[in-house]
């Protein structure tokens, strides 16, 4: 029923396009008189201090942006649900780019809609789209958070004094890898001797095993934690409960931990969500490959929390100049923790071989497998 | 090396208390309600919205006591429908429980939006042992009142069992619905009573979830306890004394992963992490090849008949 309503709505909807695209050239339709809309589909609720909230923050900054509407829709699984909201967006709200940020959303989903709709654009976070491969109104945005996870770390390695700091992480996925190493690396800057003690709870948002973690990692030593779930929530409050200093990720933690919070990375999608809009504002075709940090605004860092000192705070800034300016954050040989050879010479930060990341660097204490 | 065994030592008997209280509430309600006949596999459902109603009352009273109370009326009123839709002609109990665990946790998240970012005021936590001086021991025997009350009611539900007559009229019910109505027993009735109480104490399991441990409300918060909570009734077979202690073992064997990581045990953390359901396993295999595996198990459960 609901299928013969869709194709029935899709075939008009080609026909008007068709008309419109006779008369206007490509990208049809879109004026300065109709709002632009954009629609976002999130994995997790919107305001869970984390990976979906960092997005919604993003999404909310584009709100602002005048004659851009966007519709949103959370906790969207990765299955068929996604094909079906993001046809819904299409056809109901007439979103002209739809912005998929969780990363089971691309295949199949996404390329099966953006095959049929050529005329709405498909942008996924993290990097899979291929352009031998994928649809060409199809691409790809991500930011490299380990530059923000850097600068946590040399403050970090400023304020530690039992020289351990507590990593809890979902998935040693290359992505997750590249954010702890970049925390050791950041950290041994200031403590040579300082080392990142990793726990992996296996999914991405399990809380009980979370606060286990915490826990753990607190009992072993660590007086600072930080992590790479979705929702750094119950870690970071975990932490603070017991007196133990935090690092945020993903989105703002700091009003989560009033005594012990340092710093913390978050994304700032807002950046690159407001350069979509500008290109199709401008009948531009939006760019299919879309990385950067620090560089490009894509990243940053919360403001200090308490438990920042003074030296933390101007070490902290004086990286986020450096990294601004393109000093590498793998500098030199790097060993991984079992002493092989894995970074032979300095790898600028937006080297491609970082993104297949598969090892933890020396200093780092845990297993991948 | 034994100061680190020391570590996974204390990680797994804080891990035991942290983490068992809401197995032992949901684990009581089931068997509760097992015992009068009927089983209620929506105490998942129950679980989250008790976590959710315990959380959102805390943070508009400003007391967490009152959300343990709205959270055991929340899950009574649940457990109430249950047991009112199973005293319809030919309604099956377990079909209605999955319906009800779908319900509950969509009733839970549709509410409970607001709630995921504000912080509300948590259960106090009596420590026992900030007189070792041991922070690790400190820690680990930091016990929320929730969990003595869980032990009280434990070995409570198993004296009243065997002692009084509201747990012979309930196992009556349960092992034999034509004696207990020749008895002048409205078997509707108990079994009401029992799936309401059963499921207000998995409420109040749900309030420990998001107001003492891991303390804070979102909607991954359970992540399956609940369901495997029930499972746990199965292998303590029917008694509350045995509830108690699968629960105890079921929050050790989850401390196990974290804890041994943290020491650098760090191979293999995915089995680790696997450690409750692999007991499980062990415990289901080891218990079925008992010729009395089935001893205590109430006579009308569906799935017995």
């Amino acid at each position: 029923m609901t299928d013969n309503l869709i194709s029935r709505r899709t075939l008009l909807q080609g026909t008007a396009a068709a008309g419109a695209l006779a008369a206007t050239g490509p990208l049809g339709g879109l004026n300065a008189q109709a709002p632009l809309t954009v629609g976002i589909l999130y994995v997790g609720p919107r305001d869970d201090f984390g990976y979906s909230q960092a997005h919604a923050v993003g999404a909310a900054e584009l709100k602002k942006v005048p004659g851009v509407k966007v519709v949103e829709e959370e906790n969207v699984p990765e299955t068929i649900a996604v094909q079906r909201s993001m046809e819904s967006m299409i056809n109901l709200d007439g979103a002209k780019l739809i912005i998929a940020t969780s990363f089971g959303y691309f295949d199949p989903h996404m390329l099966a809609m953006a095959a049929k709709y050529p005329k709405v654009e498909f942008r996924h976070a993290v990097g899979l789209w291929d352009k031998d491969k994928h649809p060409q109104n199809a691409g790809s945005y991500f930011g490299y958070l380990d530059q923000a996870h850097y600068v946590n770390g040399i403050a970090a390695g400023l304020v530690t004094k039992s020289k351990k700091i507590g990593f809890v992480a979902a998935k040693p996925i290359p992505s997750v890898l590249r954010n702890i190493n970049a925390v050791l690396l950041g950290a041994r800057k200031n403590a040579p001797d300082a080392t990142v003690q990793v726990v992996f709870t296996g999914d991405w948002s399990v809380p009980v095993r979370e606060a286990e973690a915490t826990n753990a990692l607190i009992g072993s030593g660590c007086d600072i934690v930080t992590c790479h779930v979705d929702s750094p929530k119950v870690v970071i409050e975990t932490a603070e409960r017991r007196g133990v200093m935090t690092l945020g990720h993903n989105a703002s933690q700091a009003s989560l931990a009033p005594k012990g919070f340092i710093t913390g990375a978050e994304y700032k999608w807002s950046t690159i969500y407001k350069g979509f809009a500008d290109n199709l504002a401008k009948n531009q075709k939006l760019p299919n490959w879309v990385r950067g940090g620090y560089d490009l605004d894509f990243v940053q860092n919360t403001a200090y929390g308490a438990a920042a000192t003074d030296g933390a705070r101007r070490a902290a800034d004086a990286a986020i100049a450096e990294i601004k300016k393109g000093a590498p954050i793998f500098a030199g040989t790097i060993k991984d923790n079992k002493g092989n050879v894995v970074i032979p010479a300095t790898l600028d930060n937006y080297a491609p071989p970082l993104e297949g990341m598969n090892y933890l660097v020396e200093g780092v204490v845990g297993s991948t497998t | 090396m034994s100061a680190e065994l020391l570590t996974v030592l204390f990680a797994m008997i804080g891990g035991a208390i942290r983490v068992s209280t809401p197995f032992l509430f949901v684990s009581l309600g089931e068997c509760l309600t097992e015992k009068a006949g009927r089983i209620n596999l929506g105490l998942e459902g129950t679980l989250v919205l008790g976590a959710m109603v315990a959380y959102m009352t805390s943070y508009e009273t400003g007391s967490p006591w009152a959300g343990v109370a709205a959270a055991a009326a929340a899950g009574f009123l649940l457990g109430g429908l249950h047991g009112a839709l199973c005293s319809l002609p030919k309604v099956n109990d377990v079909a209605v429980g999955i319906a009800l665990m779908t319900f509950g946790t969509g009733v839970a998240f549709f509410f409970g939006k607001p709630y995921i970012q504000p912080a509300a005021p948590r259960l106090p936590g009596i420590p026992l042992a900030d007189w070792t001086g041991s922070p690790a021991l400190a820690d680990a025997l930091k016990v929320n009142p929730l969990f003595f009350v869980g032990i009280v009611l434990a070995f409570a539900m198993a004296w009243a069992f065997r002692n009084t007559r509201v747990g012979l009229v309930v196992r009556t019910t349960g092992d034999s619905a034509p004696a207990a109505r020749a008895m002048g027993i409205s078997v509707d009735g108990v079994r009401l009573l029992a799936t309401a109480a059963g499921g207000a104490l998995a409420g109040i399991g749900g309030s420990f979830l998001s107001l003492y441990y891991p303390g804070s409300w979102n909607e991954a918060l359970s992540s399956g306890q609940g369901l495997m909570a029930v499972a746990l009734v199965i292998f303590a077979r029917w008694d509350p004394v045995r509830c108690f202690v699968a629960a105890l073992l079921f929050g050790a064997a989850g401390a196990i992963g974290p804890a041994l990581q943290s020491i650098n045990i760090t191979q293999g953390y995915y089995f680790f992490n696997a450690a409750p359901y692999i007991l499980t396993l062990l415990i289901m295999v080891s218990s079925g090849r008992v010729r009395h595996a089935q001893h205590g198990m109430p006579g009308e459960l569906s799935v017995s008949k």
